[in-house]
């Protein structure tokens, strides 16, 4: 054991240490006394083992034989299917007793003295050492690197530039992300049909404490992408009008008591689906960021930053809810080049 | 010589006079290795992978990771007729089609937890037991780099059958990668083909998942196994122990039976576990749509403590010349795991910087010797468990009917408050432990017989404990903490004054501990 450092000092050894006492005297089992114990051991293993072979054979018949719907009644654990039990049950039998079985071998009947080995130090001796830089000394004056720099420089250039390809390569992986985070398919005129069921909402529908999770109408023929699923969904909320604490910006956006939000959570994009009709509070299940419907989404509590952005609405000539104008700002969780001015 | 043996013999000698293995098995075959329960913990990591890779070979011959969308058509009623992806639709026939299939799914996800849950307790034993030191640094790092791969790996795992719970897990990815600064969306677009959720995301971390992660874990768990092979494994210190040897089992035939079998008990707990409990039953979840959530969403158990420090962070964002830097997400979920992770690979380097001991180390620490690192790793726990509480602050609020807001002040607070207390206090528990075995060297065991001596007086008998145990409870080393002046021995200041002051300070505290019984020491009780 090597010890550079010389401030380090073991008081250990300036106290007198106890002796080893050397390791207590080996305790023979019975099956190494007994013969007895021994036939008794064996048996053991060897119905483990069976058992094992037995559980093997359960899973094949489950398998084979019984059908996927057919249910049992185990108790505590209610109606089970058989032939999922009888598989899962099969293989963790057939495995545990395998187990067990090589184990209670090994702790019985194997030999269980303990030997000792020796360790030997990983420090390479000197003479290696010095023989190794030597080498490599030797091998980098042939080379004479240090002295063709002309050599080293192009070699830079070139490994430098080798390694620009392999990331350029994966330039295709996906397209650039241009403005697309900061839009949505809202646009000024835009009907609100409800999700599921594509229905238009007419205004007067709506009864004071109503939610309505909502998307943009489809054009025609248009099919609705996963990727609008996540920046769309607007959730419709009705209260009375003198409930609303809103600026008179704020205010103007909304229809006769109906407030419309963006449902997809400022903080990290999950969908705000729980509401608290009592308090009017939205709540985001995967981190609890909680909003204030009445003061516009304001965050009351957990982690987001920002309030849930406010879709304007106002009714088209047929008493339908549309869109008046598109959001404002870029829905969901922040990204760098979100501008919030 | 049997015919069985006569042709066993043919067989090695062909190979050994081919690639001349005799030396190097027998060699092996005669390793010694030291038996504690503790050192299975490995092995549980080492067989929940060999568990992994089987179930997920078997998962990967059904499964399509293609997110597609298709109208399902299987025997699940529920979700007939619904528009979901290829990925999502697979999985269902797996679990109900595929005879076997949802068995091997659960072995699957349950083999995986164990996995994780096996892997920190091994990292917490050689923790706890000061196994890192001086040899065993690189193989301490690789174990780091093992946690690591397996947070993604889970994570990767968990996402690919794209039902709600699942998809959820990827918006969250998906919304942390976005808030790194300058890079954060393009890196974003790059990764899911596009706008989350993407096309291609699925196919790609399919790929990782079972081809290039686990190759890296295949690599490195190699290595990491080779390392302890190569330099043998630790032990506890005992009687006839020490740093120059190794006292165990062989390798044949007790290590190899017991160490085989555990892996079939491993296989056997989790395939029962599989066969009575389920677990992840995404049919009742739903496909994935970026517009719906379900109540209750929470990631695996080991995702479960930064997803709590996630919904505890305070409402930050900074808005300036057109950016937005949003330290809600960026410090719960990148800065702090990087601080924790970093410190851990760095660990041994610290504490070996602290205590100036640059020697070899083969016999292990028990725990109550070293108070300060023993402190430390039990606030890191500490602060690991407040943060995993406030992961399942909605499961808490609901189960036992709290208020959910409490919940987040009682471990907004708790996180600062508690890893310190448990600091202070695991110390201090250290050193009443190190008492009580300064006394039961000194004075023996505690028998409960109490005996009238003829002067009236009652005293308790004490039994004395085997010369053994006397060793193991003080053979442990006590080094001095370090000491430098600030001056020279001309009086002139040393540089660096500050950095020694730092390091003597810490060094100190390291060092605390009740001096242990010396030899004189029990001579003299003797003589009495």
């Amino acid at each position: 054991m090597v010890n550079n450092e010389s401030e380090m000092s073991d008081v250990s050894k300036e106290i007198e240490q106890l002796q080893d006492p050397g390791a207590a005297p080996h305790v023979l089992r019975h099956a190494d006394t007994d013969p007895k114990a021994e036939k008794r051991a064996e048996r053991q293993v060897a119905i483990l083992f069976t058992l094992s072979g037995l559980s093997s054979l359960l899973l094949i018949y489950s398998y084979v034989f019984v059908a996927t719907d057919v249910f049992i009644f185990i108790p505590v654990m209610g109606d089970q299917n058989a032939h999922q039990l009888g598989l899962g049950l099969g293989m963790a039998f057939s495995l545990l007793f395998l187990g067990m079985g090589a184990i209670h071998w090994a702790k019985t009947l194997m030999p269980e003295t303990e030997v000792v080995n020796y360790r030997h130090e990983f420090r390479s001796s000197d003479e290696d050492r010095d023989e190794l830089v030597k080498t490599v000394k030797h091998a980098a004056a042939e080379v004479k690197l240090g002295r063709r720099s002309l050599i080293k420089r192009s070699l830079g250039f070139s490994l430098g530039l080798f390694a620009l390809p392999p990331v350029l390569l994966l330039r295709d992986l996906g397209p650039l992300p241009k403005k697309l985070l900061e839009s949505t398919s809202w646009k000024a005129g835009t009907r609100l049909v409800t999700d599921p069921g594509n229905r238009p909402i007419l205004a007067s529908d709506l009864e004071v404490g109503a939610v309505v999770q909502t998307l943009p109408a489809l054009a025609e023929g248009t099919e609705r992408l996963l990727s609008d699923v996540a920046k769309d969904p607007v959730l419709l909320i009705r209260l009375r009008p003198e409930d609303f604490q809103l600026t008179p910006e704020k205010l103007a956006m909304t229809h006769d008591g109906i407030i419309a939000f963006s449902k997809i959570c400022s903080h990290m994009g999950c969908a705000v689906a729980l509401y608290e009709q009592q308090t009017k509070h939205l709540l985001c299940p995967c981190h609890q960021s909680t909003f204030d419907v009445t003061r516009g989404a304001k965050v009351i509590f957990g982690p987001a930053a920002r309030p849930l952005p406010q879709l304007d609405i106002t009714v088209d000539d047929q008493g339908y809810l549309i869109a008046r104008a598109p959001f404002s700002e870029p829905v969901g969780p922040s990204f760098w080049e979100r501008n919030s001015q | 010589m049997t015919t069985a043996e006569q042709r066993l013999g043919n067989a090695a000698n062909f190979v050994d006079e081919r690639i001349g293995a005799a030396g190097w098995v027998k060699k092996s075959l005669n390793k010694v290795f030291p038996d504690h329960w503790s050192f299975m913990l490995g092995e549980v990591c080492m067989y929940s992978f060999v568990i992994l890779l089987l179930s997920g070979t078997f998962l990967a011959l059904w499964f399509d990771p293609s997110q597609r969308d298709v109208i399902y058509d299987g025997v699940y009623e529920p979700l007939k007729g619904i528009k979901m992806s290829a990925a999502y639709a697979s999985t269902l026939d797996i679990s109900f089609e595929i005879r076997g299939g949802l068995l091997m799914r659960q072995i699957h996800h349950w083999a995986a937890n164990i996995f994780m849950a096996a892997i920190v307790a091994h990292l917490l034993r050689v923790f706890f037991t000061g196994a890192f030191r001086k040899p065993r640094e690189f193989n301490w790092i690789l174990g780091i780099l093992l946690l690591t791969l397996g947070f993604v790996e889970g994570l990767f795992g968990y996402s690919l059958p794209d039902d709600l719970l699942s998809g959820t897990g990827l918006r969250i990815t998906s919304a942390i990668i976005q808030a790194i600064p300058l890079v954060g969306t393009y890196v974003s677009f790059f990764l899911f083909g596009g706008e989350f959720p993407g096309v291609g995301f699925l196919p790609r971390i399919f790929t990782l998942h079972i081809l290039l992660i686990p190759g890296a874990f295949l690599a490195v768990i190699t290595i990491h196994v080779m390392l302890v092979w190569y330099q043998k494994h630790t032990q506890f210190p005992g009687p006839g122990r020490t740093e120059k040897n190794v006292v165990g089992h062989p390798i044949l035939p007790v290590y190899m039976a017991k160490a085989g079998g555990f892996f079939f008990i491993v296989f056997g707990i989790i395939a029962f576990l599989s066969a009575v409990a389920s677990i992840n039953p995404i049919w009742l979840y739903g496909p994935y749509t970026p517009g719906q959530i379900s109540a209750g969403s929470q990631p695996d158990w080991y995702m479960g403590w930064l997803d709590g420090l996630v919904r505890m962070s305070p409402p930050l964002e900074t808005h300036a010349f057109g950016h937005t830097i949003s330290w809600n997400i960026m410090i719960p979920a990148l800065i702090v795991p990087g601080i924790v992770f970093t410190g851990m690979a760095f660990y041994p380097f610290i504490e070996s910087w602290i205590t100036g001991d640059k020697r070899e180390h083969h016999l292990l620490d028990r725990p109550r010797n070293v108070p300060n690192r023993t402190a430390l790793g039990v606030m890191s726990i500490t602060f690991v468990m407040v943060a995993l509480i406030n992961g399942g602050n909605d499961i808490f609020a609901t189960n036992f009917h709290l208020s959910i807001n409490e919940i987040m002040w009682f471990s907004r607070i708790s996180i600062f408050v508690l890893p310190p207390l448990a600091f202070v206090i695991t110390k201090r528990l250290c050193l009443s432990l190190q008492r009580a075995d300064r006394d039961l060297v000194l004075h023996g065991l505690e028998t409960g017989r109490l005996v009238r001596m003829p002067s009236g007086e009652f005293v308790e008998v004490h039994a004395p404990i085997s010369d053994q145990k006397r060793f193991i409870l003080t053979s442990h080393e006590q080094a001095p903490a370090l000491e430098f002046s600030a001056t020279d021995a001309r009086g002139v200041k040393r540089p660096g004054a500050i950095k020694n002051k730092v390091r003597s300070r810490l060094s100190k505290a390291h060092a605390v501990g009740l001096p242990k019984v010396s030899a004189e020491d029990l001579k003299e009780i003797e003589h009495h």
